[in-house]
């Protein structure tokens, strides 16, 4: 292995370590105010609802967040931990930009998007 | 007994269901430590037997805490995310994960996670549970099995060659060459892993192993951590459907998470190879009981 793969994979090992460390973090701080706060009996998980808007999208989970409540910040933990293999691929991009191999170039740039997709497209 | 059409839905959330009928009533504290507790358990024996922590989260959210199998999948697939990255950044700097493999790969499993997370909106709870419990009981099986991992190099591949799989990894005698064969069967395998994750909230990790090990002949140490590699990238394209579709709960998702990353790290900390095969053994006893119990409660 050449010295700028190895490279490569030191900075794809600190960014993937770094997602899960700042998501942890948000997690467990919207745990404290959120048990902190909720005194009320247990949500009813037995039964399906669905999250409100403003726990779903991403603009709704920053302003939440913002507000410094409990969910939403929880909610914005998960959202770097979601995001934290997305940049991943999105750096693997810019390493194969950088050895000049288009086939994966193209590769890469195809999971991309179907990630990018998922996580901000329309889904029912 | 009332005619309900699976216990999942009857059993009261937020409260423990020790045996059928016995309910213990708990306030948001109690039910968040004891479902942290019980993520905490399943990260640390996932990691220590190498069968991940994620597979039991969703039977013992619905069978033991009365979870909607929807929320439960939601929050297994987020603890899936931490640990698969978490342990990827380990290995990705020690030079065993094949990245091209692993990159073309996930084109399979995240269109294929992208249509298990659509299918879930289709398909009968009792349905996703039988399903689930059949993939529990062949994970159980495949884990306490035996197998001859010694590949045999099978020689260059026109198609692996055009995509330039073939690499090389760490050994005893310093870097060794491999080659890589089975590109389509790889593939297709890889797409089964996709659509199981997005429909079950798992990391799919034993079938990709498969793809790699079997289908596509990489050497065994290479297939584990280029699937361990592959599991998050699957996982993040069902999360975020998950997630866009009002699946994932904070309330439930704080607990999982978290129990299960540090059990995770507390399990790759106190890894023995010399005790793991009882454990292994017994491991894989507790999933395919809660395999049985799934395809049981489904059917009833």
């Amino acid at each position: 292995m050449d010295r700028a793969q190895q490279r490569m994979d030191e900075i794809m090992g600190r960014l993937l370590r770094t997602g899960v460390i700042l998501a942890a973090v948000f997690v467990l701080a919207g745990g404290g105010v959120y048990l902190g706060r909720h005194r009320t009996p247990v949500t009813n998980y037995g039964v399906f609802q669905g999250e409100p808007q403003e726990l779903r999208t991403v603009s709704g989970i920053f302003h939440g967040a913002l507000a410094l409540r409990g969910r939403g910040l929880i909610q914005l933990g998960l959202l770097i931990l979601i995001a934290t293999p997305i940049a991943r691929v999105a750096f693997s991009v810019v390493a194969f930009l950088y050895q000049r191999d288009w086939t994966y170039v193209v590769v890469t740039l195809i999971v991309l998007g179907l990630l990018v997709y998922s996580l901000l497209g329309e889904h029912g | 007994m009332p005619l309900a059409q699976d216990k999942l839905a009857r059993a009261l959330p937020g409260r423990i269901e020790l045996r059928r009928g016995t309910r213990i009533a708990l306030n948001t504290i109690e039910f968040t430590a004891l479902v942290g507790l019980g993520a905490l358990a399943a990260g640390f024996l996932g990691a220590l037997t190498g069968l991940g922590g994620g597979v039991v989260i969703v039977p013992l959210l619905t069978l033991v805490f009365g979870v909607d199998i929807h929320y439960a999948i939601g929050a297994a697939l987020v603890s899936v995310i931490a640990t698969s990255s978490g342990a990827a950044a380990a290995y990705v700097r020690e030079g065993y994960s094949n990245v091209r493999v692993g990159m073309f790969m996930e084109i399979a499993t995240t269109v294929a996670a992208l249509v298990g997370a659509a299918l879930v909106l289709h398909l009968h709870v009792s349905i996703i549970s039988i399903i689930f419990g059949v993939v529990l009981l062949y994970s159980a099986y495949a884990s306490i099995t035996e197998h001859d991992h010694s590949s045999v190099d099978g020689g260059p591949d026109r198609i692996a060659t055009w995509l330039k799989m073939d690499s090389t990894y760490p050994t005893e005698n310093g870097l060794e060459g491999y080659h890589v064969r089975g590109v389509p069967q790889g593939f297709a395998l890889m797409f089964v892993a996709g659509v199981l994750s997005g429909l079950l909230g798992i990391g799919s990790g034993a079938v990709k192993v498969l793809a790699m090990d079997k289908a596509m002949k990489l050497p065994f140490k290479v297939s584990t951590t280029t699937s361990n590699f592959m599991i998050g990238v699957t996982a993040a394209a069902g999360a975020g459907v998950y997630l866009a579709r009002g699946y994932i709960d904070p309330g439930l998702a704080m607990p999982v998470m978290l129990g299960v990353l540090a059990g995770s790290l507390i399990g790759a900390r106190v890894l023995e190879r010399a005790k793991v095969k009882v454990l292994r053994m017994v491991f894989s006893g507790v999933i395919a009981v809660l395999g049985m119990e799934m395809v049981y409660n489904a059917l009833k």
